[in-house]
C-alpha cells in the first residue's frame, strides 16, 4: 500500500465524519484530487478483500470507515454502540418531500402529505436532518426548509443527486392523467 | 412522546378501542387511506368512480374510527363535494367542462411519488443504520474539546471566586440552613424548559447566599448524572453551559 493511501487510512480513522475527497487534498500538498481518489479506491479495495471488518465508503457527502452490517447485531448485542432509532414513516413522507421540493415550506409539505407536519418538522430539526434555509416570499415570509449533511450520511447517499428522478419513478410512466 | 419513531400512535388515538389504535398508526393521512382503497379495489387512478370511492372511504372512516380526525373529515367533504359536482348536468360541447377530479388525481398521483422515494430512503437509510461509524454519535457535532488541563490551586481559586460573589451571611444569619437541592432542582428544570441552554448567572440569583449556591451546585451535578443536562466549560474559568439534554428527554 503506498504511503497516501496510509496517510488517507489514519485521516478517516481520526474523523468523524464523512470527508470529501477535495477535503482530503489538504493532507499532503504535493498531490492531487486525483492522486487522492485513486489512493482510497486503493484503500477501499484493500478493506474489501483484505478480510477487514471495516469497509471504506463514500456516503453522506464523503468518504468514511464503516463497520461491516453483519457485525451490527453482535456489537449492539455487547452494547459497545447503539443504531439510531428508525424513523416513522409520516417523518420519512416528511424527509421525502423535502429532500424533492426543497427548499420548500410548512404549508407546502402539509399540502401534499394532506396532514400537518409541525411538530414532525421540529423533530426533524432537532435530529439534525433537516434545517432552515431561507424564509419564501409569500404571506408571513414562511421558513423554508432543507436537508442537511447528516440527512446524506444517514440514508447512506453521496450527494441529493443519488435519489431517484422523480421521472424515474415508476408512478411517472403516466405523468399526465388521461383525457377523462 | 416521539413523533419520529416507528409505530407512533397519534395522540387522540388513546381514546379508543385497542384495535382502532392499532389501524390508525396504519395510516400517514387521507390520502394513504384513499391510495390504499383505490389499491385493494383495484381502481384506475385515471377514472375514479367517485360514488364507490366516496361511499367506501365513508365506511372505512367509521371502521378506523377516525370520524374526530379533521384531515379526514376534509377529505370526505371533498369527495362529496366533487360527487356532488359530477352530478351536474352537462352540456354537450361545452368546453370549459372541467373535470372536478383533475386536482384529486394530481395530489394523489404527487403522493403515490412520495411514498416510492418513502419506501427508498426505508431501505436506505435501515443500509447505513447497520453499519457504524468509528465515532458516531449524535451529540457530536463538533470536534470534542481536548480535557481541561487544570491544577487543584486554579480550581480553588474558581470556587472562591464563585462564593465570594455570593453576599457573605452576617454575624446574626449564623443559624445553618439546610441545603435545598430538590428547590434548586425545580429551578434549573423551569429554567431549562423555557431554553435549550443557559449559563450559570440563569439558575442562582444574583446576591445568593451560599447555601443558595451549593444547592444550585449539587442539583446541577445530579441532573446532569440523571442526563437531563449536560454541562461544558470551552476554556478554564469560562461561563459554565449548562445545555439541555436531548436525549434525556422523553421526546
Amino acid at each position: 500500500m503506498n504511503s497516501l493511501a496510509k496517510l488517507l487510512e489514519a485521516a478517516l480513522f481520526a474523523s468523524p465524519r464523512p470527508i470529501p475527497a477535495e477535503e482530503l487534498v489538504a493532507l499532503d500538498s504535493d498531490v492531487s484530487v486525483k492522486d487522492v481518489r485513486e489512493a482510497l479506491e486503493e484503500l477501499r479495495v484493500m478493506f474489501e478483500e483484505g478480510g477487514h471488518g471495516v469497509e471504506l465508503v463514500e456516503q453522506g457527502g464523503g468518504w468514511q470507515i464503516l463497520t461491516r452490517p453483519e457485525y451490527t447485531e453482535a456489537i449492539e448485542r455487547a452494547r459497545l454502540a447503539v443504531r439510531p432509532q428508525r424513523l416513522s414513516g409520516a417523518a420519512l413522507e416528511t424527509l421525502a418531500i423535502i429532500a424533492y421540493r426543497q427548499p420548500i415550506g410548512r404549508a407546502d409539505v402539509a399540502d401534499i402529505r394532506g396532514v400537518d407536519a409541525g411538530a414532525i418538522l421540529k423533530s426533524l430539526l432537532e435530529r439534525g436532518l433537516v434545517e432552515v434555509v431561507a424564509r419564501g416570499e409569500g404571506l408571513g415570509r414562511p421558513l423554508l426548509y432543507g436537508t442537511t449533511a447528516l440527512f446524506l450520511e444517514q440514508f447512506a447517499l453521496r450527494h441529493l443527486e443519488e435519489l431517484p428522478r422523480v421521472d424515474e419513478l415508476a408512478i411517472a410512466l403516466r405523468r399526465e392523467p388521461q383525457p377523462l | 412522546m416521539d413523533d419520529l419513531t416507528a409505530g407512533t400512535i397519534a395522540p387522540e388515538a388513546g381514546a379508543y378501542e385497542g384495535s382502532f389504535v392499532v389501524e390508525l398508526a396504519h395510516f400517514n393521512g387521507p390520502l394513504d387511506l384513499l391510495l390504499s382503497l383505490i389499491r385493494d379495489e383495484k381502481i384506475d387512478i385515471y377514472d375514479i368512480p367517485i360514488t364507490t370511492v366516496c361511499e367506501q372511504f365513508l365506511v372505512r372512516m367509521r371502521n378506523l374510527a377516525l370520524n374526530d380526525a379533521a384531515e379526514y373529515l376534509e377529505m370526505a367533504a371533498r369527495l362529496l363535494r366533487i360527487k356532488a359536482h359530477m352530478l351536474l348536468p352537462r352540456h354537450e360541447g361545452e368546453d370549459a367542462w372541467e373535470d372536478p377530479r383533475a386536482e384529486l388525481v394530481r395530489r394523489l398521483l404527487e403522493y403515490q411519488q412520495m411514498r416510492e422515494v418513502v419506501y427508498v430512503l426505508e431501505k436506505l437509510g435501515e443500509d447505513r443504520r447497520n453499519r457504524f461509524a468509528r465515532t458516531y454519535s449524535q451529540e457530536l457535532t463538533a470536534p470534542p474539546q481536548a480535557p481541561l488541563a487544570l491544577s487543584l490551586a486554579e480550581l480553588l481559586v474558581a470556587v472562591d471566586r464563585v462564593l465570594r460573589a455570593a453576599c457573605k451571611p452576617t454575624l446574626h444569619e449564623v443559624v445553618p440552613r439546610a441545603l435545598d437541592v430538590d428547590g434548586a432542582i425545580v429551578t434549573i428544570r423551569a429554567v431549562l424548559a423555557l431554553r435549550q441552554s443557559a449559563r450559570w448567572r440563569d439558575v442562582v440569583r444574583l446576591n445568593a447566599e451560599p447555601w443558595e449556591v451549593l444547592s444550585a451546585l449539587l442539583a446541577l451535578l445530579e441532573l446532569a448524572r440523571r442526563n437531563e443536562l449536560s454541562l461544558a466549560q470551552p476554556k478554564p474559568f469560562a461561563d459554565v453551559e449548562i445545555k439541555r439534554e436531548l436525549a434525556g428527554e422523553a421526546a
